[in-house]
C-alpha cells in the first residue's frame, strides 16, 4: 500500500476554525489522516502555529470544532476540553524542558501523568530512551544539553504521556543546520515506528520533503492546498510556495545495484532512475537492498526538457514524458512545466523563452532530462 | 546586666523573632495568590490593586499604625467586631502587631513573587498542561520550584523588614515588655534613657543580623542547587 492509499483510508482528525487574529483571519476546515506525519507548511505569519495551539487548547478560539479519533475536544464555546485533559503530546519550538528537573525526571513527569496503558502505544522509560537515543543524558540538567539533545528529550517527554496525537511546532527552527541534520533521522524513525499521527508545523521545505505524508499549505490564515504530499508537490502551484525547493517527490523501490559505478537503479510508477548508491547498502556485506522502499526528490530546477532524445549527453536519467501543463511565472522570466511520466508527475523549471522556442504545449511528447536525484530518507 | 544582654532584652529579641517568623510564614501564604493574580491577570483592577499592595512602601509607618490603631481599637469597626466575637480588641496585643506587620511588609513579599511568576512566563504552564498536569498540579510541581529564588527573596525581605519596623509597632503594639516590645522600640527606649551600652548591644546585634541575612541571600541565589542538595 502506498502512502497515498494509506492516508485516504480514514480521516479521523477534524479541525474547523475561524479565529480573528490581529494580523489576519484564520479560517480553515481540515480533515486529516490518522497516521503518518501531516505537515502544516507556510511562511511565518500564515497561522500554522496558531492552528496547532487551537488544536491543543492552548489558544481558545470562540468558533472552532476539534475532533480527534471520534472524541470531540472543542465545539465552539459549548465544549472546551482544557489542554491537560486532551490526550496529546506537544513539542514546542524552543526546547521547553523543566529547568528544575534533570532529563529522567522530565520524562517521568510525562510518564506518571500519562493515560493508562493504551493499546496503540505503551511506552516505558527504557523504550523512549532507546527510541530517541538519550541513554547517556538521563542525569543531566537541561542546561547541560545541546539544543538538539534538549529537543529529543522534549519529544521523548511528549511521547511519555501516550498521546493519541503528537503536535510539533517547528521543532527544528531553533537549531542550527548541523543540529537539524542530527535530529531529522530521529523524526523519520518516529514516523516509521509509532502508530500515532503527527501534526508537524514548519516553514522549511527540506523538512516537508523528508517527513511529510500529507501536506497542508497555509497562506495568510487560509488553506491554499492540502493533500497527500506527492500530489500536492507535483501540482503546478508549489513553486510559488517552495521557491527554489520546488520539486516532485517519488516513492521508489530499489531494483538494481551497479557496484562498478556505485550506482543504484530505482523504479517508480512511470520509469526508473539511476542515482548514487548513498545509503542503500552502507556497510552491509549482503549487498544491495533490492526491493527496499525509499523516497527521492527531483527538484524542478534539476529537470530540463528536450523534444528529441539526446544520446550525446552526460545526463544519465532521461525519461519520456507528456506535457501536462505550462505555468508562466512572472518573476525571473521562468516557467514551470508539469510533466506526466507514467503515473507520476515531474516538475521542470525552464526559461519562458525555452517554452516558446520549443513550442511546449499540453499533450506534447518530450524527454525530461534529470540532472540530479536526491534521496530524502 | 548579666552578660551581653539582660533578661528583658532577651525576651524582646524572642518577641521580635517570633513576630518576624510568623509574619514571614503568613505573608508567603497570603502573597502567593495576590502575586499570581497580579502576574497573570488582564483585569482593569490590576493597577489599582497593585498600587494598594505597594502603598505601605510610600506611606509613613506612623500613618499606617495610626489607622490600624483606630480600626482595631475598642471603638474602631474591626475592634467592635472582634469584641462582639468575644476575642477582644487587637490593639496593644501581639496579634495586632502581626496584623500590622502583615500589611506593612506585604509589598516586600508580593513583589519578588510577582517578578518570579512574570519572569517564568506562560510556557512552563503550557508545557505542564500538555503533559496532563492539572492547573493545581502544575502550580505545585512546576511553578513553585521554578519560583524558588523569588520565595527566598520574599522570605528574607519580609523577615528583615518586619524586624526593622518601628512606627507601626509603636502605634499598634504599645511597647509592652515581653508582649509587644521589639528590638527596634527597645533600642529607642534605651537611647531615650541614655542607656547607650544596652542600645549598642542591641544595635550591634541588628547590624550583624542584617549583614548575615544579605550574605546568605546572595549566596543562596547564586548557588540555588548547591544550597539544597
Amino acid at each position: 500500500m502506498t502512502n497515498i492509499d494509506r492516508v485516504r483510508g480514514a480521516q479521523p482528525i477534524q479541525i474547523t476554525l475561524e479565529f480573528v487574529r490581529p494580523e489576519f483571519l484564520l479560517d480553515v476546515d481540515l480533515r486529516l489522516p490518522g497516521t503518518g506525519i501531516t505537515v502544516l507548511f507556510g511562511a511565518s505569519g500564515s497561522g500554522k502555529t496558531t492552528l496547532l495551539r487551537c488544536m491543543a487548547g492552548l489558544e481558545r478560539a470562540p468558533r472552532a470544532i476539534v475532533t480527534v479519533n471520534g472524541s470531540e475536544w472543542q465545539h465552539d464555546v459549548s465544549l472546551f476540553l482544557p489542554t491537560w485533559r486532551r490526550p496529546l503530546g506537544y513539542v514546542f519550538q524552543e526546547p521547553s524542558l523543566f529547568a528544575h528537573l534533570n532529563v529522567e525526571q522530565n520524562i517521568r513527569y510525562g510518564l506518571s501523568r500519562g493515560a493508562p496503558a493504551s493499546r496503540k502505544f505503551s511506552p516505558s522509560l527504557d523504550s523512549l530512551i532507546d527510541l530517541l537515543g538519550i541513554s547517556g543524558l538521563l542525569h543531566r540538567k537541561p542546561t547541560e544539553l545541546s539544543g538538539g539533545e534538549r529537543q529529543r528529550v522534549a519529544i521523548a517527554r511528549a511521547l511519555a504521556t501516550q498521546p493519541q496525537l503528537l503536535l510539533l511546532d517547528e521543532p527544528l527552527a531553533s537549531l542550527d543546520q548541523a543540529r537539524r541534520q542530527e535530529i531529522l533521522p530521529w523524526l523519520g524513525r518516529l514516523r516509521d515506528e509509532l502508530k500515532i499521527p503527527m501534526l508537524y508545523v514548519t516553514h522549511a521545505a527540506d523538512e516537508v520533503a523528508r517527513l511529510a505524508d500529507y501536506l497542508v499549505v497555509l497562506e495568510r490564515g487560509r488553506v491554499r492546498t492540502a493533500g497527500p504530499v506527492s500530489e500536492v508537490l507535483s501540482a503546478v502551484n508549489p513553486l510559488v510556495v517552495l521557491g527554489d525547493d520546488a520539486g516532485a517527490l517519488l516513492d521508489v523501490k530499489v531494483a538494481e545495484h551497479d557496484q562498478r559505478w556505485n550506482l543504484v537503479r530505482v523504479e517508480f510508477p512511470g520509469g526508473d532512475l539511476w542515482l548514487r548508491d548513498k545509503g542503500f547498502s552502507t556497510g552491509d556485506s549482503r549487498g544491495p537492498c533490492t526491493g527496499k522502499s525509499a523516497r527521492v526528490r527531483v527538484l524542478a530546477r534539476d529537470v530540463s526538457i528536450a523534444t528529441e532524445r539526446s544520446t550525446h549527453t552526460s545526463i544519465q536519467n532521461i525519461l519520456p514524458c507528456v506535457v501536462e501543463s505550462v505555468v508562466a511565472e512572472l518573476e525571473e522570466s521562468q516557467s514551470l512545466v508539469q510533466l506526466r511520466c507514467g503515473e507520476s508527475i515531474l516538475l521542470a523549471r525552464v526559461t519562458s523563452r525555452a517554452v516558446a522556442s520549443l513550442g511546449l504545449i499540453r499533450g506534447m511528447q518530450v524527454w525530461a532530462q534529470i540532472k540530479a536525484v536526491v534521496l530524502v530518507d | 546586666m548579666t552578660g551581653w544582654l539582660d533578661h528583658e532584652s532577651v525576651e524582646t529579641v524572642l518577641v521580635t523573632l517570633k513576630l518576624a517568623g510568623l509574619t514571614t510564614i503568613l505573608l508567603l501564604i497570603l502573597a502567593t495568590p495576590i502575586a499570581w493574580w497580579l502576574a497573570r491577570t488582564k483585569s482593569a483592577w490590576r493597577v489599582p490593586i497593585a498600587s494598594l499592595v505597594a502603598l505601605p512602601l510610600v506611606l509613613p509607618p506612623t500613618v499606617l499604625g495610626f489607622y490600624l490603631l483606630v480600626t482595631l481599637g475598642p471603638n474602631g469597626p474591626i475592634g467592635q467586631l472582634t469584641q462582639a466575637m468575644g476575642v477582644g480588641s487587637f490593639a496593644f496585643t501581639f496579634t495586632g502587631l502581626v496584623i500590622g506587620s502583615l500589611i506593612y511588609s506585604l509589598p516586600f513579599a508580593v513583589q519578588p513573587l510577582q517578578n518570579a511568576f512574570e519572569a517564568m512566563g506562560e510556557r512552563p504552564l503550557e508545557v505542564a498542561a500538555t503533559l496532563r498536569a492539572s492547573p493545581w498540579d502544575a502550580f505545585l510541581t512546576v511553578v513553585l520550584p521554578l519560583a524558588r529564588p523569588g520565595y527566598l527573596t520574599a522570605a528574607i525581605l519580609s523577615f528583615a523588614h518586619t524586624v526593622g519596623e518601628f512606627g507601626v509597632v509603636l502605634m499598634i503594639g504599645g511597647n509592652i515588655p515581653g508582649k509587644t516590645r521589639v528590638v527596634s522600640t527597645e533600642i529607642y527606649g534605651h537611647v531615650e534613657a541614655m542607656e547607650y551600652a544596652q542600645a549598642h548591644a542591641l544595635a550591634g546585634g541588628m547590624l550583624l543580623f542584617s549583614f548575615t541575612i544579605l550574605l546568605v541571600m546572595t549566596w543562596l541565589n547564586r548557588n540555588p542547587m548547591r544550597a539544597l542538595s
